[in-house]
């Protein structure tokens, strides 16, 4: 187990850091909603509850090591490097965006930064992360691909077929299945197996004979360990891993779903809205990984509140300037609408 | 120099060479290369040839992940019913990840499948799918019908940027024909005349290209020219071919596998019917299979679907007088 002087003040700032920038993020998309209504078009999910996953995650990460999310791809690129208003951009739709307004919130790509790209399709990302990790195997690259997709996307046939065809073949890939309690509307209790029997998901890892262990997706550090021991085994050639990181997602699956020209907002988290849990709900935000972090650090005298309020207020800076820049941003010309379509 | 193959030694020749050519083409799929006695597995080793568990959306998927970041999978679906199964990857993702990347990567991949197995594999496995990829913008789809162009279309295929559906016909595996030696290309989008006429253009593609010919043959004892022309790729489709022909002919008969409404019959038919009204002498006619599943039994089979006699009858009852009161 790395300790917090292992890892260092520096590497555990800028994964606060992160963590910040993501949450601020996530927060200035939900608040479009509010502020310019009709700005952001489709379906939107945010990353917000995520955070301390994502960061623990991708801290463990060589620099040219692929990241291959879901559709609640927001989260990802803002660590990997690339700039928030260009995401931001593409979520509005304008030409400055991250795929020039062609994919927006839940197909962004930023290869130049080792995102190839996300499909919008529920676990089929799981056999695209499963191909750049052959790519990396064949190529013999060095690289480990890592591959984040919700605990709905674990009952699609993608996830089985690719972790039995990774398993096989020993492709050097990390499968982390970010259990947000929450399949799309629906609890996990009532679609999933494992949940309904009172085991964790990362049981499904025995049905390839690979490592399976569940860790506290809250806990930044837990998952940066247990991630970290999965990329070395991959990274050695002894294949993938499963990895289910626990952790509560606070904003609902999406904005919800309106046809035009009624505007679009975020609701209220499904527990609330559907199931009418709001002491769960409560719960979970109580137990915020991002608040949980800051504390972490000030007890231990790595942080001061000083330095924790420079950088929130950085990061609020940084997307507000996000949005600015977006806003401003032209929409495409429609004939570029033929643009892309083939190479 | 060419020499003599069957249709499946071209495709097999056209992967090998583009494998020699180039180490980042990959060749996979179910029950392949099992034994180290398999030739491409002796030739390129098992990190390029590999078998897979029977996963088509891994198969297919991880294809996709592959080709975004830099190799040129090749998958071996046997069966263009297998697609069925992970018909996502092949309509939905492969072709729109490059779209929805605003161009920032491409997807190199050729999905190679057997269809149209018309010997007694009954209703899973001898229909004709190929009308659902056809208006997939980016998506290409390869459909030969003479082992020359097998190996040429398999060979741009492999080279090209964009994801390839290749469709190879059952019934044409064993035919053989001269196929040029070394690099052989034949670009997509250019239709192919495979006999000069003057009274009939029929369109037809893969299996029955061969139905068309044995048709025209029959027609020439006489007296009536008919011109075929074989489309090679169904995407792009070379209308302009077509029309060149028909605007020759003034008379049109499409001949297609797949059952009327799920052809592309229908959508050559519709491209001559708004370009190429003014040089038709007589109403287009489709010669399509029956609305039925592919049924078992031999004669069930037979009745279903086109054969040499329904074309020489289409043709026949265009070229008479008055043919639009038929």
């Amino acid at each position: 187990m790395q300790t917090k002087e292992d890892i260092g003040k520096d590497r555990l700032l800028w994964m606060y850091n992160q963590m910040v920038r993501i949450r601020e993020f996530e927060e200035r998309v939900k608040r479009t909603f509010v502020e310019h209504p009709g700005v952001i078009r489709g379906h939107t999910h945010l990353a917000d509850g995520a955070e301390a996953s994502i960061v623990g995650a991708l801290s463990t990460r060589n620099d040219d090591d692929p990241v291959m999310p879901s559709y609640r791809c927001h989260g990802y690129p803002i660590v990997l490097g690339t700039r928030p208003g260009r995401i931001m951009a593409e979520i509005y739709g304008r030409r400055d965006g991250l795929c020039k307004g062609f994919g927006g919130s839940m197909h962004l790509a930023d290869p130049a930064h080792h995102f190839p790209g996300a499909s919008g399709i529920v676990g089929q990302g799981i056999a695209h992360a499963t191909g750049v990790a052959l790519t990396a195997q064949v190529k013999n690259t060095g690289q480990v691909v890592y591959s984040f997709f919700g605990d709905g996307s674990s009952k699609q046939g993608a996830f089985f077929e690719s972790l039995n065809l990774a398993a096989i073949w020993k492709l050097p890939i990390v499968f982390i299945l970010e259990n947000n309690q929450y399949q799309a509307y629906t609890h996990i209790s009532l679609e999933d197996a494992n949940a309904a029997a009172g085991d964790p998901l990362s049981k499904k890892a025995e049905a390839f004979s690979i490592p399976g262990v569940t860790v506290d997706g809250n806990d930044v550090l837990a998952v940066r360990e247990e991630v970290a021991k999965a990329v070395a085994r991959a990274r050695a050639g002894a294949g993938p891993s499963l990895i289910e990181s626990k952790f509560y997602r606070f904003s609902a699956h999406g904005n919800a779903i309106t046809v035009p020209p009624v505007p679009t907002q975020f609701p209220q988290h499904e527990a609330v809205e559907v199931y009418g849990r709001k002491a769960e709900y409560e719960a979970a935000r109580a137990s915020d990984p991002i608040a949980r972090f800051r504390s972490q650090l000030i007890n231990d005298g790595l942080l001061t509140e000083a330095e924790a309020r420079r950088i929130e207020d950085g990061a609020r800076a940084e997307m507000e300037d996000a949005v600015r820049f977006a806003l401003a941003s032209p929409f495409p010309s429609p004939e570029e609408a033929l643009n892309y379509v083939f190479a | 120099m060419a020499r003599e193959m069957m249709f499946a030694e071209a495709i097999a020749a056209a992967i090998s060479e583009e494998m020699e050519r180039d180490p980042n083409v990959v060749y996979y799929g179910q029950n392949m290369a099992m034994t180290e006695r398999d030739p491409f597995l002796k030739k390129f080793g098992k990190n390029r040839v590999r078998i897979t568990p029977i996963s088509e959306t891994a198969e297919m998927g991880a294809a996709v992940g592959a080709a975004m970041t830099g190799l040129r999978p090749i998958v071996e679906l046997y069966m263009a019913e297998f697609m069925l199964v992970a018909f996502d990857e092949a309509i939905n993702e492969a072709p729109r990840l490059r779209y929805m990347s605003g161009g920032q990567v491409k997807v190199p991949l050729v999905f190679k499948a057997g269809f149209g197995f018309a010997a007694g594999w009954a209703g899973q496995h001898s229909n004709c799918t190929y009308h659902a990829m056809m208006g997939i913008p980016g998506l290409k789809l390869a459909i030969p019908s003479t082992p020359a162009d097998a190996k040429g279309l398999m060979t741009a295929a492999i080279r090209d940027d964009n994801p390839v559906v290749y469709l190879h016909h059952y019934m044409l595996t064993i035919d053989k024909g001269e196929v040029p030696d070394g690099d052989y290309i034949i670009p997509f989008g250019v239709a192919d005349v495979k006999r000069s006429g003057t009274d009939v253009t029929i369109v037809a593609t893969a299996w029955m290209v061969k139905k068309a010919l044995a048709a025209a043959d029959k027609l020439a004892e006489e007296g009536i020219s008919a011109e075929v022309i074989d489309p090679r790729t169904l995407a792009p489709l070379d209308v302009d071919a077509i029309l060149t022909s028909v605007n020759k002919t003034g008379r049109l008969v499409i001949v297609d596998q797949a059952t009327r409404h799920a052809s592309a019959a229908v959508v050559i038919a519709a491209e001559v019917a708004e370009r190429g009204f003014q040089s038709l002498k007589a109403p287009v006619k489709l010669v399509t299979s029956l609305d039925a599943t592919i049924p078992y039994s031999e004669p069930l089979e037979s009745y279903v679907l086109p054969s040499e006699d329904k074309i020489v009858q289409a043709v026949k009852s265009v070229l008479i007088e008055n043919a639009a009161a038929v």
